[in-house]
C-alpha cells in the first residue's frame, strides 16, 4: 500500500505510447497490445469475482421474498431503512471501537516502528521477526489466548483488579465488575492485539526511508528530540501513518470474530449481524443491505480521510 | 537523535546525576514502550505454546491444570483436525500459485506500460484492499447462490485469489517501478533478445517483490477466515475449525499445531537470513 517513490513512474493515465522512453519508441501494434494481455486474466477475475459480486449483492439488497419462494427485485427499498433503524446500535458500535483500535494501534505501534527503524542497529531483523512472526500462528487461535489471558480468575484481572484499574474502566463503562471478558475493553483490546502488525509494518516502512541525515540536521539547528520528531519525522511518515490507520481501521470496523470470541451480546458489531443475517437467519436482503451501508460508510470515510491528508497515491 | 544513539550501549558514564535512572529512562522511553508493544503482540504467541502442554479438565483449553505432553505426541489425534490442516494448506498453495501469477502480469502492465483506463484498473486493485472482508465475502457467496455453484474447495480457492491479487499487484509493482530501466537498455545494447533480458535481467529483479507477494498471499489465504466462512459450504479449512471448535470445545491439538507452525515458520526465516548474511559476507571477502 505504500507509494513506490520512482524516477521511472509512468506518467499521463492515457497518453499514448510515449516518444520520450526509448524502450518504447515505434511501437507497433502487436507490441501495444502487450499491456492488455498482461492484464486480461487478474482483471477479468477481479471484475467476474469483485465487482461482479457487489452489483449482484445491490440487487438482493432490494429484493423480497422468502427462501421458499424464492426472492424478488421489487426495488424495496426501505429494507435499507428498516435495517438501519434495527441496527443502527451496532454500527455505531462498530465504528467506534474500530477507532479506538485505530487509535490505540498508532499510540502503541509508533514506538515499536520507531524502535525497529533508528534504535534497533543490528537486532533490526530480529525485532522484525518477532513483529512478523505472531502471524505464523494461526489469528483465531491467538485470539483464543487471550480469553486465557484474560479470564476471570486470571493474574491480569487480578492485577488490574488490585490496582482498583478494574473500578475506574466500569465506572467509565469499558469493563463490567470485576471482570474483563466479555466487555468492550476485552473486544477492543482484541482487535488492537490483532491489527497492530499492520499498523507498524507501514509506518516502518516510511520511517526507514527518512534519511538519518535529516535528524542530524535538525540536531545541529539546536532542535530538541522533540521538536525533531514534531517537525520533521512526523510529518515524514505521514504517508505509513495514513496506510496504518486505513490498514487498520477498514478490517477492524467489518470484524466479528473478536466480539464474538471475547465479548458478549452487549458487544456485538456490525459484522456480526451481517454474518448471522446472512449465515444463520438466512435473510439475504437485510445482510445485503447492512454491507452495502458498511461498504459506503467506509468507502466515504476513506475517500475523505485520503483527501483530507493529502496522500492521494497510496495505490 | 540519531548522535545519541551511538552511546547507547556503553551505559554513559557521564551521567553520575542523582536523577541518573530518571535520565536514563528519558532517554530510553521510546525503546522501552516499543519493547512493550512487542511483549504484547508475542504474549499470545507464548501463552498458545504453554497451553500446548496443558492437560485441561473440561473440553476447553483456557485454563491450567497439569503439564503434560499428550497432545504433542498425538497431534492428529482429534477427529477431522489434520484434514482440514492439509486442505489449508493445499488451498493456500493453489491460492498463492493463482494469485502470483495473475498479480505478476498485472504489475507489470501497470508499471512498464501505457494504456487506456489506467485508473480504472488502478482503482479495481485498490478496492478490494480498502473493503472489509465482510462485504466481500457476503457478496461473492451472493454470486455463488444465485448462480446456483455449489459451495466448496473451488468456490473458497476463487475467494482467495481474488482477495490476495491486489496484495501481490503492490508488492510486485513497487519492485518493478524503482527497478532502473537502464539495466534493461543496457542488456538490450549488448545483443540480448527481449526474452533474454526479460528472463536474465527483469525477473531476476523483481524476484523479491514476487516472493514478497507469494509469501503475502499464503499467510493471507492460509489465516483466512471471515471470506471462507461465506463461502465454504461444509467444507472445513483449518481456520473453520478452530471456529467450531471455539463452540464445542478446544482441543489441546490446535495449540500443538499453532505452536508447530510458529516454530518451523520462525525456524525458515532465521535460517533464511542466516544463508543471505553468510552470501553476503562470501561476496564481501
Amino acid at each position: 500500500m505504500t507509494p513506490a517513490i520512482t524516477t521511472s513512474a509512468p506518467a499521463p493515465p492515457d497518453g499514448p505510447a510515449g516518444a520520450e522512453t526509448p524502450v518504447l519508441r515505434k511501437t507497433p501494434v502487436r507490441k501495444r497490445l502487450v499491456p492488455y494481455w498482461l492484464l486480461l486474466p487478474g482483471i477479468l477475475w477481479l471484475l467476474v469475482f469483485f465487482a461482479a459480486p457487489l452489483v449482484y449483492q445491490a440487487s438482493t439488497s432490494i429484493q423480497t421474498g422468502s427462501l421458499e419462494e424464492g426472492f424478488k427485485v421489487t426495488w424495496h427499498f426501505a429494507t435499507y431503512w428498516d435495517a438501519l433503524g434495527e441496527y443502527w446500535p451496532q454500527f455505531v458500535r462498530s465504528m467506534a471501537y474500530a477507532g479506538v483500535a485505530t487509535v490505540l494501534c498508532l499510540v502503541l505501534g509508533y514506538p515499536l516502528a520507531y524502535l525497529i527503524a533508528f534504535k534497533a542497529g543490528r537486532w533490526r531483523n530480529v525485532v522484525m521477526i518477532l513483529v512478523i512472526a505472531p502471524f505464523f500462528t494461526s489469528f483465531l487461535i491467538r485470539t483464543l489466548a487471550w480469553k486465557t489471558i484474560l479470564a476471570d480468575g486470571g493474574p491480569v484481572v487480578g492485577v488490574l483488579n488490585s490496582l482498583h484499574v478494574l473500578d475506574v474502566t466500569s465506572w467509565l463503562g469499558v469493563t463490567e465488575g470485576h471482570r474483563v471478558l466479555a466487555t468492550p475493553l476485552a473486544v477492543v483490546c482484541g482487535l488492537t492485539y490483532n491489527f497492530l502488525p499492520f499498523m507498524v509494518l507501514p509506518l516502518y516502512t516510511s520511517l526507514e526511508r527518512i534519511d538519518p541525515r535529516l535528524h542530524e540536521a535538525a540536531g545541529d539547528l539546536y532542535a530538541r528530540p522533540s521538536t525533531t520528531f514534531r517537525r520533521v519525522t512526523f510529518p515524514l511518515s505521514m504517508p505509513g501513518v495514513v496506510a496504518g490507520t486505513l490498514l487498520t481501521f477498514i478490517p477492524a470496523a467489518g470484524d466479528y470474530i473478536n466480539a464474538e470470541l471475547l465479548g458478549s451480546t452487549d458487544q456485538k458489531m456490525i459484522g456480526n449481524v451481517i454474518q448471522s443475517q446472512f449465515l444463520r437467519v438466512l435473510d439475504y436482503p437485510t445482510a445485503a443491505a447492512l454491507s452495502f451501508i458498511l461498504m459506503a460508510a467506509i468507502l466515504a470515510m476513506v475517500t475523505l480521510y485520503i483527501r483530507k491528508s493529502g496522500t492521494e497515491d497510496l495505490v | 537523535m540519531a548522535v545519541h544513539e551511538t552511546t547507547k550501549d556503553s551505559q554513559a558514564p557521564a551521567a553520575r546525576t542523582p536523577n541518573r535512572g530518571l535520565r536514563w529512562l528519558r532517554r530510553h522511553l521510546v525503546t522501552l514502550a516499543g519493547l512493550a508493544t512487542l511483549g504484547y503482540l508475542i504474549l499470545p504467541n507464548l501463552v498458545v505454546m504453554v497451553f500446548s502442554f496443558n492437560k485441561p479438565n473440561g473440553r476447553f483449553n483456557y485454563q491450567w491444570q497439569h503439564f503434560s505432553t499428550d497432545a504433542w505426541r498425538d497431534p492428529c489425534g482429534v477427529a477431522d483436525l489434520c484434514g482440514s490442516l492439509g486442505l489449508s494448506l493445499q488451498l493456500a498453495l493453489w491460492a498463492t500459485v493463482g494469485a502470483t501469477v495473475l498479480g505478476t502480469m498485472i504489475a507489470f502492465a501497470l508499471a512498464r506500460y501505457r494504456f487506456r483506463a489506467r485508473s480504472g484498473v488502478n482503482t479495481l486493485i485498490f478496492l478490494p484492499m480498502a473493503m472489509p472482508e465482510v462485504v466481500m465475502a457476503a457478496s461473492l457467496a451472493t454470486l455463488f447462490l444465485n448462480m446456483g455453484i455449489q459451495f466448496g474447495f473451488w468456490t473458497i480457492l476463487i475467494a482467495h485469489i481474488m482477495f490476495c491479487l491486489s496484495f501481490v499487484v503492490t508488492a510486485v509493482k513497487a519492485r518493478v517501478m524503482s527497478m532502473d530501466p537502464r539495466l534493461e537498455q543496457a542488456a538490450q545494447d549488448l545483443y540480448a533478445s527481449p526474452v533474454q533480458t526479460f528472463l536474465r535481467v527483469t525477473l531476476p529483479i523483481a524476484a523479491p517483490g514476487i516472493a514478497a507477494g507469494a509469501l503475502l498471499s499464503f499467510a493471507l489465504s492460509f489465516d483466512d477466515f471471515i471470506i471462507t466462512n461465506f463461502n465454504a459450504g461444509s467444507t472445513v479449512t483449518f481456520p473453520m475449525f478452530v471456529w467450531g471448535s471455539a463452540q464445542r470445545g478446544t482441543p489441546v491439538q490446535i495449540n500443538v499445531i499453532g505452536t508447530a507452525m510458529f516454530l518451523v515458520a520462525v525456524l525458515c526465516v532465521l535460517a533464511g537470513q542466516l544463508a543471505g548474511n553468510r552470501r553476503k559476507r562470501s561476496k564481501r571477502s
